[in-house]
């Protein structure tokens, strides 16, 4: 550190102090952040709207994934928010706990009754807390099969399985068909997704008492872990993590595995990835139910939001309704392959006749929320340590689910505080 | 009047203070401030309004010893500052003696060979060496298989993540170590060592009584700052594995990281940067009285 740098600092702020006047002009620059290749992508619907609105220039800015969270919240604690932004959509309730985000039941008045009820419900319930409307889904994504139509067959299952004793029936009769290195399914070991939509099948609550404590020992979330901890032992699923998994689209192609649970992003993937022969032999299908209904599934995807210390909500808020049309939607769809929130963009042609997208339509009437409190990523990532754990076998299951709950009740000690206090979370 | 003395003072604090200013703005009070936020529960819900900010004394610092991960992540710490310092500096060393050795043709060229992995980016080296260790593709593996060894899951085993991650930092590290251990051997007189094999020492007797107590403080000195950086390890781990397989590479920075920046908990990671703090204290003043004591002995 040179003592030249305090000088040279001073010249950096009166360089951004003249930056601020220049910018003092007509139009109004919105700041967009959007992830990934949305970000990329939803540069080609910008020209249409900076045309219908000649006073509103946008800016989009790109962000990874990977460093999003982070960014946003780094953001927030810097003052230096986009006026509108991407976010996952369980992120929602972490960025209203900050009141980083503006209500948008206001400005949701004018719109027809039809176009809130276009939205899948489960996929707009994120969105809301205690009543409120804090953002709009932009895209929708939940967890499916991705299964092997030719080997699903030579075991004897024309279709795929509804129930969970079928789908245990059908695994059993996949994995005695092939070699010892056949399994019927690949499980992430690392991931909490699975064993909590197995519990939600079950009619787990996950949390209890208003989100308060942990609910992991009750009888609905012990038996859907047993189930899911059972396809390890019985050597129906590998005991691996994601980064193990070396060349995911050529060990489905070879069989390794029958049944895979992905979401959408992995459609195109699929199309890609496997080889031309092996394309009429796959499928997507919605998951089985514990007793042979609707299987549900986790209501994800991302949202779009703004900034409520933003002085440009007006713009911005222009910007989010232009998002939401379903003709953009349906753009939107056909430059990334995310899935529209709204249904009727559904209905455009390419995605209408998508065979793979169908059970996805399905799949999303019937989706859960995970707890909307802003604790939940950290829970999640409990219950993957402690689901690894379990696979592993460095803990039964009763210790396992016993640890689960002591280290969730520790998160939850700020909110059981706030909420005693008589203060909103 | 101000007397010469006090004016030569005067005009140094001058002279000083730009500096004195910028650390103390962007070092003492931020560290001060991290000293103060360890002894509350910051977190987002603090960040969103400071009302739901609580004072809770030790308890951040009594729950980060009651937790099984930070003893994991302590244990993994250790592991990298016990096997990855040591063989750090003795690779340092051997690639310092080899490089000066008068045998040695082109040092020129090995020395900057040597020391080409320390000036390139670690993410851009690390996406290599995950190449490397890939359980399948991977050319370690590969060697392996000639040899008949069965492959190794080096990234995914949890007991070969740490010496895989270990072996990287050392390629990555010791040409920076070597031209300090360099410099050293240049200041060592030649005469020395003439006098010692007039004397008929073998050349290991000329390294153990020569080489070796005249680089004592240039030894003392790389042994020191590797191992303050084996114990801040984090982007290593966070690169390769971030911290897996089943928490076996999640160091003290790096669990400190994920508490502050990716939960937001801002007072419990505090806590772990001053706990982290103590230790690398604890440590290097014992270096240092060893080495105190060594001289007194020697």
């Amino acid at each position: 550190m040179s003592p030249s740098f305090l000088p040279l600092l001073l010249i950096l702020f009166a360089l951004g102090l003249a930056g601020c006047d220049s910018a003092a002009d007509q139009t109004t620059t919105v700041e967009f952040w959007a992830m990934g290749q949305e970000g990329e992508q939803v540069r080609a619907l910008l020209p249409e709207f900076e045309r219908r609105h000649p006073g509103i220039r946008v800016r989009v800015q790109q962000i990874p994934w990977s460093a999003a969270h982070e960014k946003l919240l780094t953001a927030y604690a810097g003052d230096s928010m986009p006026d509108m932004f991407q976010l996952g959509n369980t992120w929602i309730p972490e960025f209203v706990a900050l009141r980083a985000v503006e209500p948008l039941d206001e400005r949701l008045k004018p719109w027809p009754e039809a176009a809130l009820a276009d939205y899948f419900p489960g996929i707009l319930a994120t969105n809301r807390l205690d009543g409120r409307t804090y953002a709009l889904p932009w895209y929708v994504d939940t967890r499916l099969f991705f299964y092997r139509t030719d080997l699903l067959a030579a075991a004897g299952f024309a279709e795929p399985p509804t129930a969970w004793e079928d789908w245990l029936r059908a695994m059993a009769a996949l994995k005695n068909a092939g070699d010892a290195a056949r399994y019927a399914i690949l499980l992430p070991i690392n991931e909490w997704q699975l064993p909590v939509v197995l519990a939600l099948q079950r009619g787990a609550s996950l949390l209890r008492d208003r989100n308060q404590y942990g609910n992991f020992r009750e009888p609905a979330f012990r038996e859907a872990f047993a189930f899911y901890l059972q396809l390890f032992e019985r050597g129906l699923a590998p005991p691996v993590s994601n980064a193990q998994m070396a060349n995911l689209y050529q060990e489905f192609a070879k069989g390794t595995f029958a049944i895979y649970v992905s979401g959408p992003w992995n459609i195109g993937e699929f199309g890609r990835r496997l080889p031309a022969d092996l394309q009429p032999h796959w499928h997507t299908a919605s998951l089985p139910a514990f007793d042979g209904t609707m299987g549900v599934s986790l209501a994800g995807g991302a949202s779009l939001a703004l900034s409520r210390t933003s002085p440009r909500r007006e713009a911005a808020w222009k910007l989010l309704e232009f998002l939401a049309e379903p003709a953009q939607q349906a753009r939107f769809y056909q430059l990334t392959g995310d899935l529209p929130a709204r249904q009727s963009a559904w209905n455009d042609s390419a995605l209408a006749e998508n065979r793979y997208a169908r059970a996805f339509r399905q799949q999303l009437q019937a989706v859960r929320a995970t707890p909307p409190i802003p604790e939940w990523e950290r829970i999640a990532n409990r219950i993957a340590y402690y689901a690894e754990l379990a696979v592993r076998r460095e803990l039964d299951i009763d210790a396992a689910l016993a640890a689960l709950d002591r280290d969730v009740d520790r998160i939850l000690e700020k909110r059981r505080w706030l909420l005693a206090r008589g203060v909103t979370p | 009047m101000i007397g010469p003395e006090r004016h030569a003072a005067l005009s140094a604090w001058a002279f000083l203070a730009p500096a004195l200013l910028l650390i103390a703005v962007f070092f003492f009070l931020p560290v001060l401030a991290a000293l103060l936020l360890s002894f509350t529960d910051f977190d987002i819900y603090a960040l969103g309004d400071l009302d739901r900010l609580r004072f809770v004394g030790f308890a951040n610092y009594l729950q980060l010893l009651q937790s099984p991960l930070f003893w994991t992540a302590l244990g993994n710490t250790f592991y990298f500052v016990v096997v990855g310092g040591p063989l750090s500096v003795a690779v340092s060393l051997g690639a310092a003696l080899l490089v000066n050795s008068r045998l040695t043709r082109f040092p020129g060229f090995f020395r900057a060979a040597f020391f080409l992995p320390v000036v390139t980016t670690l993410v851009a080296v690390a996406v290599v060496w995950r190449y490397l260790y890939h359980p399948r593709y991977g050319l370690l593996n590969y060697g392996l298989s000639l040899i008949g060894i069965e492959p190794i899951d080096w990234l995914g085993d949890p007991a070969w993540a740490i010496p895989a991650i270990i072996l990287m930092a050392v390629w990555k590290n010791f040409g920076f170590n070597m031209i300090i251990f360099i410099a050293g051997l240049q200041n060592i007189p030649a005469q020395l060592y003439e006098a010692a094999r007039i004397d008929g020492a073998s050349p290991w007797r000329q390294f153990r009584h020569i080489t070796l107590p005249l680089l004592g403080p240039t030894f003392l000195f790389v042994a020191l700052m590797t191992m303050i950086g084996y114990f801040q390890v984090f982007a290593e781990p966070y690169v390769m594995t971030q911290g897996g397989p089943a928490n076996r590479t999640l160091s003290v920075v790096l669990l400190m990281y994920e508490e502050g920046f990716r939960w937001w908990n801002m007072g419990y990671a505090s806590a772990a940067a001053f706990v982290l703090f103590a230790l690398i204290l604890a440590a290097t003043v014992l270096q240092l009285r060893l080495r105190r004591k060594q001289v007194q002995d020697g």
